[in-house]
């Protein structure tokens, strides 16, 4: 088994707290491991080149040879630099001046996105709001049943005037639930898409006609913490084909490292909002990047 | 003399297209450094003849002459029983329908066992395939023991004689030991009726380091017998098949290449492998 990223890391900072100060070979043997610790992580490899040139460069800096634990202040840079890449800050959701909101989700097959449906519905019922869910992946089979039982469970009422298994038209679904929204007097709409690949032309232009009709506050980008190194062409193609304005990483409840977050992050810009840590439509919160800086460095 | 005339960017290329393929830490820098040996002994040149060795070694990583068949011949008595497990979202589901899809289409009679009673509309959506490649479904209301679920399809499947019996199971992420006990006891309980003759995992070709976990732990719940690759159709290399092929021995059977029917193959190494490295460099 590998070791974890933080297990790594404290490794090395153990081994650098016997010091009083770093040399060019220590600052070397550090961002080595640090290298192979995030692509342990699943830190995509040109986001690791980067990050590592960030830390060797300030390790060789004033910051840390005038520290008086050298170990210390290496540990606070990565720590730093963690939490300066996955965002810094929270964020909220971005809500229409004009009622309703509407929220896009995205993201590839299997993701997780109609599960967040039903979280985010659940979520925002909750915050006194009158989410609506829309049922505009007519593809994926019985994924239109799917997000009724969904829906049901969360006690979020779901448009669904579509049978899908192929039958009906997403786009024209997503432009007509907004209509529907007003006129029942829902103030949040959460669009659920079909899953996608990003090399699939055809389906990501169908993405980017559902935005057109539905001129979403909100894309977000739903993404699977277990995702490898594809992270970046993927994140890359929906921020190029949609347009992001945030990310959800999902099953975070699993034992996956997640370094896909730092590499989603890097590549859109845009910050990871929320965190789907389970099946259950509880099983859901926000990001909070500090947090997960932290969980990596086991602080 | 050697290979001097290959340098370090060379080098460098060669690890960096296997890292960003998944294909991990471990398994890039013990196959690099063998290359390595072998460019020496060899007096290897040039990067074009580099490439076919590492192209030599991935294959032999992956076990070039396993066998990939399916075990989906019956038993004289009974069908042989296939079970399909998995983390969530990678793709059970869908593989159960393609599989049933190629044996009906080779006259095989086959039955689907509804065995994921958890996720909202799971049964419908195998239901669906069935309906689609001409399979009875076994399904039971939402919230019943998944087992007890399996062993009926496998005995109904008996009664009707029929040749195959392919189980879709819910998603469980292998960390949690609940769920992954409780997929040991639908083995356990199908395996009244006879040992099952295939247990397929199926991993997601965009899953990074997790999938060698993935593989490890379910194999140690239900001893998968066979790795189902799927959404290579994707941007993704699928890469981490090296190394649960290294460490574990399980042979990749079959790829998933889409979200119809037909869009499923057998796993070709050299194949996979090609598209892994991406166009031979210097063939322009
Ligand atoms: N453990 C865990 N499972 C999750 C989480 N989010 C979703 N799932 C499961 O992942 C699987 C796929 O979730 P879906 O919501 O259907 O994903 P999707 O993106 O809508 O899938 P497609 O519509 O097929 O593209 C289901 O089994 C969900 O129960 C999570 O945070 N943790
Ligand atoms: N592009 C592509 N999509 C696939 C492939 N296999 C499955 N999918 C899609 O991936 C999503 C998840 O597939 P399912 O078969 O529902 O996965 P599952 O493992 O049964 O999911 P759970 O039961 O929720 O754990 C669906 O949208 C499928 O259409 C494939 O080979 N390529
Ligand atoms: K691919
Ligand atoms: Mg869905
Ligand atoms: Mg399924």
């Amino acid at each position: 088994m590998f070791d974890s990223l933080t297990d790594r890391l404290s490794g090395i900072f153990t081994q650098l707290r016997g010091k009083g100060r770093l040399s060019e070979a220590d600052i070397d043997a550090t961002a080595r491991e640090i290298r192979l610790a995030l692509l342990e992580a699943d830190v995509a490899l040109p986001v690791v080149k980067e990050f590592i040139r960030n830390i060797k460069e300030r390790a060789r800096g004033a910051e840390v040879s005038q520290a008086l634990n050298p170990a210390q202040q290496v540990i606070k840079i990565v720590h730093e630099e963690l939490v300066a890449t996955l965002g810094g800050e929270e964020r909220r959701l971005n809500f229409a001046k004009q009622p309703p909101t509407v929220i896009m989700l995205a993201g590839l097959q299997g993701a997780g996105k109609t599960t967040l449906a039903g979280k985010l519905g659940r979520w925002l019922r909750q915050q006194n709001h009158t989410p609506l869910l829309v049922a505009a992946d007519l593809q994926r089979p019985n994924a239109v049943n799917q997000l009724q039982i969904v829906g049901e469970r969360a006690g979020v009422e779901v448009y669904a005037p579509e049978p899908g298994n192929g039958v009906g038209d997403p786009v024209q679904v997503a432009k007509d639930s907004i209509e529907h929204a007003k006129r029942v007097q829902r103030d949040v709409v959460i669009i659920d898409t079909a899953g996608r690949l990003g090399i699939d032309a055809e389906m990501m232009a169908q993405a980017a006609a559902i935005r057109d009709v539905t001129d979403p506050d909100e894309v977000l980008f739903v993404i699977d913490a277990m995702i490898g190194q594809d992270a970046v062409a993927t994140a890359e193609a929906f921020r190029d084909g949609v347009g992001i304005s945030g990310v959800v990483l999902s099953k975070l409840d699993g034992d996956a490292r997640g370094g896909a977050a730092l590499s989603v992050r890097q590549v859109t810009g845009q910050p990871i909002m929320f965190a789907s840590t389970g099946e259950k439509l509880e099983d859901f919160d926000v990001f909070y990047p500090e947090r997960m800086a932290s969980r990596i460095l086991g602080m | 003399l050697s290979s001097d005339k290959l340098d370090a960017d060379t080098w460098e290329e060669i690890e960096d297209s296997l890292l960003t393929a998944d294909v991990g830490i471990e398994a890039t820098t013990q196959i690099v450094e063998h290359l390595r040996e072998r460019t020496k002994v060899l007096g290897t040149r040039s990067a074009g003849e580099l490439r076919s060795m590492l192209a030599d070694e991935l294959v032999d990583a992956l076990g070039a002459d396993m066998d990939r068949s399916l075990a989906t011949t019956p038993h004289p008595e009974r069908p042989a029983v296939t079970l399909v497990v998995g983390v969530n979202g990678s793709g059970k589901t869908t593989t159960c329908g393609k599989i049933a899809r190629v044996l009906v289409a080779d006259g095989r009679s086959v039955l689907l066992g509804a065995a994921d009673t958890f996720r909202a509309a799971a049964v419908d959506q195998l239901a669906t395939w069935g309906e689609r490649v001409g399979a009875e479904t076994v399904r039971a209301p939402e919230g019943r023991d998944p087992a007890a679920v399996a062993y009926d399809a496998v005995q109904r499947g008996i009664e009707t004689k029929v040749d195959t019996v392919l189980i879709d199971t819910a998603g469980r992420l292998q960390n949690k030991v609940g769920l992954m006990d409780e997929l040991g006891k639908v083995k356990r309980v199908v395996e009244k009726h006879g040992p099952v003759d295939e247990t397929l995992l199926v991993l997601d070709a965009t899953t990074g380091q997790n999938g060698l976990a993935q593989a490890q732990v379910f194999t140690e719940v239900v001893n998968v017998t066979g790795v189902v690759l799927t959404k290579l159709d994707g941007t993704a290399k699928g890469g981490i098949v090296i190394a649960v092929q290294r460490k574990l021995g399980i042979p990749v059977k079959l790829v998933g290449l889409g979200e119809g029917p037909d869009d499923m193959a057998p796993f070709d190494p050299r194949q996979f492998v090609d598209a892994l490295l991406g166009e031979p460099a210097g063939t322009s």
